[in-house]
């Protein structure tokens, strides 16, 4: 029993930084129908830049804050002269060119800060919780907090506000959304923002567990891929529910069967749902408007 | 004419300088992974070379020649460090080569120097470099099986015979893995239960819970590379696993205690004496040589030791001193010196190299160290 509740603990740590990073994927998918793989380094330019500032003498609070600027900065500038350039060029180029930034942003970090592994200290205190013979850390249930409010404020504002509407219009037909008085270029931008600073956020918040270093982006885009594809691109509940899964599936997977084909069994299982549910867990069925 | 005249004199004078050049100094070369994956590994051991090659030279150089350093970044990809052993063979003509930072690198360019009968000295890990032997090839860093025997020993001498593996699925993990299970009968070890954990993971909870559930284990061991042995670290921690936990030489610097923070407390792992230089005991043959590694290469470049430009160090000096035997250059000669390396005092311990023996080093090169209050001490 104890077993059971500490794999499911591991899952959830895990699960809620996969959760973290598929979230970043939601906004720009629901803006421009583009997966961002430079979503990865925006996690990665949160948790170094912090490191950075904090190693600089800069109070970690307020490192947190700048690294969150600063990772807005490089996503506004992502799209500005990556993306803004070859608009109307269609999804897959403009997937690549995230590919082509996210490499880019990688070899910059190698060069900014350096090529080793950082760690913050953990924003609450770190004596793990014991229940009934399992055991989680305070950081993990301050990173599972993070991904349940991201994901409130960023329903809230996608399915809300009038931006977040703007948004999912620009994506479904970009034309038609400039004939009614949006500015689809200005909202593609603010998705890039807003995603950096999920990024960010998901950086700072995860780099105590995972620790960080300049090349830890692409692995965590690939799983927070996967994580959302699980859920249903372009749903917000969906990135998270699928993040938490995919930990699950790994933890459980590493426990009870083997931990050498953890990650084989966990993508086994999204293969499968994927078979019958091409659209994702929670995944819209594309509708024709006409 | 005058205009062929001016350009004749200039590429006699070209030719001249070009000639003057290569008499006057010897180019020694070394095909590092200065940039890339390895980069931690090939970056110290590039500052190192350049640093001593300077020391060197600014003392008059060896056998009255200065050195030139010819070194060439393969980006851990082992196509591009043969193709640059070719160059260095080829164009540069090179008396030595003191490289291949990693062990895919080294064993592509073997072919190379072996064909052209110039003495080579890896700084990479793996055994199979040195074994079998062969005659061109030498390496100065300890291996895997040699740190798998230290922990072992350690652990009889504490009567815990039945442990457990927590091993990386990365190369550094694998190979250690294989080697430890390889010599665990010969040391009355028995290996109980295994595990293991992607080089990326971020929780090896699930797996350390298995391992705490074993019936018998007395012990854990951890061979690994990177963030995974410091994660590995906290999580044993977090579960409350009372056990003895050993580490690799693999996480052998500060950057681990760093990042494991105190759960890194009570944690033993073989290293080089290197990481101890202040801590060794006055007596203690290496003791000079690692401080004053340790010194320079602190005050050259601002940031902490490693052992991998220990090994860079041990390499060069290896070298200098079989040319000075020698009195000079002849890549044969300078073989037959290295092969009669005896008592050279390194960073990486005491060398002995023999002709069935291309590394030189025992088990006292390693040095058990147990984190205690964030820092290393010696086990004694």
């Amino acid at each position: 029993m104890s077993e059971l509740l500490q794999f499911a603990f591991s899952g959830l740590t895990v699960g809620a930084v996969y959760a973290l990073v598929a979230l970043g994927f939601t906004l720009i998918y629901n803006s421009c129908d583009v997966i961002n793989f430079a979503q990865g380094e925006f996690v990665m330019l949160g948790g170094m830049t912090t490191v950075f500032l904090g190693l600089a003498g800069v109070p970690l609070p307020l490192a947190a804050c700048l690294a969150v600027v600063v990772t807005v900065a490089v996503g506004l500038a992502l799209h500005r002269f990556a993306i803004e350039p070859a608009r109307g060029s269609g999804a897959v180029v403009l997937i690549i060119i995230t590919i082509g930034a996210s490499i880019f942003l990688r070899g910059a970090a190698q060069v900014v800060f350096d090529k080793r592994f950082h760690s913050l200290p953990p924003f609450v205190g770190g004596d793990a919780i014991r229940i009934a013979g399992a055991s989680i850390l305070p950081q993990s249930l301050v990173v599972l907090a993070g991904a349940v409010i991201i994901l409130v404020l960023l329903w809230s504002f996608i399915e809300r506000s009038l931006i977040g509407k703007a948004m999912v219009a620009t994506a479904a037909n970009e034309l038609a959304a400039r004939l009614v008085g949006i500015d689809t270029r200005a909202t593609v931008g603010l998705s890039f923002a807003i995603s950096a600073a999920i990024g960010a956020v998901a950086g700072i918040l995860i780099t105590p567990i995972a620790l960080t270093s300049y090349d830890i982006g692409t692995l965590l885009a690939l799983k927070g891929f996967a994580a959302a594809m699980l859920g249903g691109i372009g749903s917000a509940v969906g990135a998270v529910v699928g993040g938490l899964l995919l930990g699950l599936l790994e933890a459980f997977a590493a426990g009870y069967i083997s931990s050498q084909y953890k990650d084989a069994v966990a993508f086994l299982v999204i293969l499968i749902v994927l078979l019958a549910m091409p659209r994702g867990l929670f995944g819209r069925a594309p509708v024709e408007r006409v | 004419m005058p205009a062929y005249a001016k350009t004749g004199a200039l590429i006699a004078l070209l030719l001249a300088i070009g000639a003057g050049e290569s008499r006057a100094q010897v180019k020694l070369g070394a095909v590092l992974s200065v940039t890339g994956p390895a980069s931690f590994l090939g970056d110290p051991e590039k500052k190192t070379l350049e640093m001593y090659v300077d020391h060197i030279n600014a003392k008059g150089g060896v056998n009255g020649q200065k050195l030139q350093l010819v070194v060439y970044d393969d980006g851990a990809d082992a196509n591009a460090a043969r193709t640059f052993a070719t160059r260095l063979v080829e164009e540069d003509k090179v008396v030595a080569m003191v490289g291949g930072t990693t062990t895919g690198a080294t064993l592509a360019m073997i072919p190379v120097f072996e064909e052209a009968q110039i003495p080579l000295i890896s700084l990479a890990g793996a055994i199979q470099i040195v074994e079998p032997v062969r005659k061109w090839v030498f390496k100065t860093p300890h291996t895997d099986k040699m740190a798998c025997q230290k922990i072992f020993a350690d652990l009889k001498q504490r009567n815990l015979t039945t442990i457990a593996l927590i091993s990386g699925t990365d190369a550094f993990g694998k190979s250690m893995r294989d080697q430890c299970v390889a010599v665990a009968p010969q040391a009355g070890i028995s290996i109980a239960h295994e595990e293991s954990y992607g080089p990326r993971d971020s929780d090896m909870t699930p797996q350390l819970t298995n391992i705490k559930g074993k019936p018998g284990v007395q012990a854990v061991v951890n061979p690994g590379f990177g963030q995974g042995p410091a994660i590995v670290t906290r999580n044993y921690r977090q579960l409350g696993i009372a056990l003895p936990l050993y580490q690799s030489h693999g996480v052998a610097s500060k950057q681990f205690i760093d990042l494991a923070g105190a759960a890194a407390d009570g944690v033993r792992l073989p290293a080089a004496a290197l990481l101890v230089a202040e801590k060794l005991p006055g007596n203690d043959p290496q003791k000079p040589v690692v401080v004053s590694y340790t010194d320079n290469y602190q005050q050259k470049t601002g940031q902490p030791v490693s052992t991998f430009g220990g090994h860079a160090y041990d390499g060069l000096m290896i070298f200098v001193e079989a040319a000075k035997r020698a009195g000079g250059f002849e890549p044969a000669k300078v073989r037959d010196e290295i092969e009669k390396t005896k008592n050279f005092i390194g960073t990486g311990g005491i060398v002995n190299i023999s002709p069935n023996d291309h590394l030189g080093l025992d088990l006292s090169a390693f040095r058990m160290l147990e984190i205690k209050g964030g820092d290393w001490t010696l086990v004694q």
